[in-house]
């Protein structure tokens, strides 16, 4: 039963987004645009800063997942269809699941995108260690989204929502912040010590455990008037 | 206000105007002169925040399990002192760096975690002013995610730090646990409860004017 509320959560979603394309096509378009900014701004003489590809990867990802999380939450605000998923007589924590795997898929789908995008402006070899890489982006995606969903649903009721989104989200989320960056680095480094890149990964997990068991735990009182 | 109050107000008051006395009595540190009296403010102000967070984070978790509106109120005026006293050690504590270490300021664990949560009693704050209907849950919640992040923030910052290690060697303090410090601890657990009284009766007088307004209405 539970499986099943998320996955209609989720298929209803995706269908939406599919029919329209507008968080897809401007996340997108944002995060490019941000990667562009921060190209225009580090890269010296043809060369980035050691370090560089990893941290705007990062920030072009965190950016972008904030105003993916708004919009799609913006997009239930109107008509009130939140309160209406609400009051259907499914588990609130499955809804939660739902939305939450509707925004990780729209992230990853962003970062296949984004991956390459910063791999050849910043000439990083970000392709070394495909698997590695596809692992700590999954982590980190999933730990930001999963505070993220959390978050957004909550300031659905909010008045200014666009502006508390990003202040409650990156102070809380600056352990992922860190751990996916200093991963990533290290996966860019020409040697790179596939230990220390373990111990992020075991980092991250935890990380979206903790982060996850407290969402499902307060989603319940906090979504209820 | 509690019976007690006036009297710890004043006790307080005497305790914070006679501290300087004893700052200024108590013996010099050697290589860092003057600039080591900041520490007799910093340390205790340093632990209030620490204390003023955790009792933020406790209530919160109480409100959001139990609903109990003292809780909120509690944990809404431990929030406004841990910003307050936050801002006390990171204008203090970057003097006191500067001298030690040579910067102002280092991107140490204890530095970094204290940063993040001063950072997360402002949006703690800001929820609360402009969050409308609604807001404390959030801002219970918020507080939640904030006391389960600490031991992640220090983990993390930790390993960052090892791994890169910075240029400059922290050296390890002399500490000298004086009779002022231990008086200037009192003092600022004294008036760190103060304020939380003082600040949770505001808000109990605020509910009670709310709930008058309404009955008139009605």
């Amino acid at each position: 039963m539970f499986a099943r509320t998320a996955w209609l959560v989720l298929r209803k979603d995706l269908t939406v987004e599919v029919r329209s394309l507008e968080i897809a096509y401007t996340t997108l378009f944002f995060a490019v645009a941000c990667v562009l900014v921060f190209a225009f701004a580090l890269v010296k003489e043809g060369k980035a800063p050691e370090d560089g590809a990893a941290g705007i990867l990062w920030i072009a990802i965190a950016f972008a997942g904030t105003l993916a999380l708004g919009r799609t939450f913006e997009r239930e605000r109107q008509s009130e269809t939140l309160r209406a998923l609400l009051m259907a007589p499914a588990d609130r924590p499955a809804i939660y699941v739902g939305k939450l795997l509707g925004i990780v898929a729209l992230l990853c789908g962003t970062e296949i995108v984004l991956v390459p995008l910063v791999a050849f402006l910043f000439q990083a070899p970000l392709f070394r260690h495909p698997f590695w890489l596809a692992v700590v982006l999954v982590c980190g995606t999933v730990g930001f989204a999963t505070v993220g969903t959390l978050f957004s649903a909550m300031l659905v009721r909010a008045r200014s929502r666009d502006v508390l989104l990003p202040v409650l989200l990156y102070p809380i989320t600056v352990p992922v912040i860190i751990a996916g960056v200093r991963a990533t680095a290290t996966l860019l480094e020409p040697d790179a010590e596939l230990a220390l890149v373990r111990f992020w990964v075991a980092l991250l997990l935890a990380l979206d455990v903790v982060f996850l068991t407290l969402a499902l735990w307060t989603f319940e009182p906090l979504m209820t008037d | 206000m509690p019976k007690w109050f006036m009297p710890f107000a004043a006790l307080t008051a005497v305790m914070f105007t006679a501290s300087p006395l004893l700052i200024a009595n108590a013996d010099y540190e050697s290589t860092m002169g003057l600039v080591q009296k900041v520490f007799y403010y910093y340390l205790p102000a340093a632990w209030v925040f620490l204390i003023s967070a955790i009792v933020c984070g406790v209530a919160s978790a109480r409100f959001l399990v139990s609903g109990s509106p003292r809780q909120d109120r509690l944990a809404y005026a431990a929030a406004e002192l841990t910003v307050l006293f936050g801002a006390i050690v990171l204008v203090t504590g970057p003097l006191w760096a500067r001298k030690a270490w040579g910067v102002w300021w280092q991107w140490d664990v204890r530095l970094t975690s204290s940063l993040m949560g001063w950072m997360v009693a402002w949006a703690y704050l800001l929820v609360r002013k402009y969050g409308g209907p609604g807001s404390d849950k959030l801002a219970a919640g918020l507080a939640l995610f904030g006391a389960a992040n600490v031991p992640f923030i220090y983990i993390s910052v930790n390993y960052w730090r090892t791994i890169h290690p910075a240029t400059s060697v922290v050296p390890t303090l002399p500490v000298d646990m004086g009779t002022a410090l231990w008086f200037c601890v009192a003092c600022f657990i004294l008036l760190f409860v103060l304020l939380l009284r003082l600040r949770v009766h505001l808000e109990e007088q605020r509910t009670k004017l709310d709930a008058l307004f309404l009955s008139l209405d009605e």
